[in-house]
């Protein structure tokens, strides 16, 4: 969804200012939603990009004026509750009143360091030879779904080359939806800094995006 | 109201706002089951204490001595780090881009904040920001100068948008000056945002131990 999240070639937010010798957290509530937030995660109720989309979908005033921790906590709540984990009522009071949904998993203590190396690996086995080659030239859809989708609107209806075939990797716009998990070939396009931005933008830059099939067509 | 209570009702108003409302919820995954509190210990205690830039320091460091190692790095970033026991959790597919005279990388990720955790550790508070997320791709020039950093006249800059779970590691280039060093004075040079992009390896850094 054309959220508050895509922020590419936005402007007037001002410099980019980095903290000298940033702490890794800067308060420890701070830390206790970033566990929370893997652990719920583990429990298999959502995927990654039912998570994205949750923090997507805040009011981009809510979005824009939010750490990115206060995201993380606000893109929780729904979710949960969405999923049907919690009820509002609960996280207003901090305690059980519904009996609990059964997770797929629980992940405990003696588990995370195994399981955090292992991670969550997206690439699947592919059903269909990739449609693209290297050196191929697309055009990215132009498309502005109501759902998650992982393709940037400065990004869309533009002119790019292959450069890469990552390999064949899980779809996150039907995923984010809770549809059943789907896999495409999942490529890195490179387009010209003019062709992005416009005949005024430095030449000499390029960016690229890691783009599935679907979002693809020949140019 | 007992005086007991009371006292719990004064302690329980030294929270903020956002505090009580994460410790509402941690409460409530863990009352209903969700969630173990040793796992929420054991999980803050590894990106507090076990995984950051310094990961990454070692994978540039072992680039710039062992051209066989660098070629792996080239051709399977996730097998080549995995040789140095790193991977998993926000990094299962990682992709090693290599600074060159010609060509300086960037890393960003507009739409959220992909990092490549295993490596890196969390991303700092600037690189989860609108400022960096919407300048990087516009004006990925401007955005080195937000950081000091100026690139030589004729290095092109390419720009890796984070948008599917490969996560980027910038290798910068082995600065003039190191010949001999060995591969833990060179890691010493290696800070996190030389892997971003937003900065170069500093050979004044030198085993100050420092990897931020």
């Amino acid at each position: 969804m054309n959220g508050a999240q895509d922020l590419g070639g936005q402007m007037g937010f001002g410099p980019v200012q980095p903290e000298p010798n940033e702490p890794i957290f800067h308060a420890e509530w701070e830390k206790r939603v970033l566990a929370i937030n893997v652990a719920a995660g583990a429990m298999g109720g959502w995927t990654i990009d039912g998570i994205r989309a949750a923090r997507e979908s805040l009011p981009p005033a809510q979005y824009l004026s939010s750490s990115y921790y206060e995201i993380w906590l606000a893109g929780l709540h729904k979710i949960l509750v969405e999923k049907g984990f919690v009820t509002p009522e609960e996280l207003q009071q901090g305690k059980p009143l519904a009996p609990a949904k059964t997770p797929k998993r629980v992940l405990k203590g003696d588990e995370v360091a195994a399981v955090l190396r292992r991670g969550f690996p997206y690439e699947r086995e592919a059903e269909a030879p990739a449609r693209f080659a290297v050196g191929d030239v697309v055009r990215t859809r132009v498309m502005h779904p109501q759902h998650h989708t992982r393709l940037p609107r400065y990004a869309r209806g533009k002119r790019g080359v292959i450069e890469r075939i990552t390999g064949c990797h899980v779809f996150p716009d039907t995923g984010a939806q809770g549809l059943p998990e789907t896999a495409q070939w999942l490529y890195t396009v490179v387009f010209t800094g003019p062709e992005l931005w416009g005949p005024d933008a430095d030449p000499t830059s390029s960016v690229s995006i890691e783009a599935w099939e679907s979002y693809l067509e020949p140019a | 109201m007992s005086g007991h209570h009371h006292h719990d009702h004064d302690h329980d108003n030294h929270f903020t706002p956002i505090e009580a409302r994460v410790k509402a919820l941690e409460s409530l995954m863990v009352g209903k089951g969700y969630v173990d509190p040793a796992a929420l210990d054991a999980i803050i205690d590894t990106y507090e204490t076990k995984i950051g830039p310094r990961n990454g320091a070692r994978v540039v460091a072992r680039a710039w001595v062992d051209p066989d190692f660098a070629a792996r790095l080239k051709a399977d970033g996730t097998a080549a780090v995995a040789e140095l026991g790193f991977g998993g959790r926000g990094g299962e597919h990682t992709v090693a881009c290599f600074n060159t005279p010609e060509e300086h990388n960037l890393i960003v990720c507009t739409l959220c904040s992909c990092y490549p955790w295993p490596l890196l550790g969390l991303p700092p508070v600037w690189y989860k920001s609108p400022p960096y997320r919407a300048k990087a791709v516009i004006d990925p020039r401007g955005t080195l100068a937000d950081f000091g950093l100026t690139l030589p006249e004729g290095q092109r800059i390419r720009v890796w948008d984070s948008t599917a779970e490969t996560r980027f590691l910038v290798i910068p280039m082995r600065p003039a000056g190191t010949e001999g060093w060995s591969e833990d004075k060179l890691a010493s040079i290696v800070n996190r945002d030389s892997m971003i992009g937003t900065g170069l390896p500093r050979v004044e850094d030198a085993d100050r131990g420092t990897t931020s």
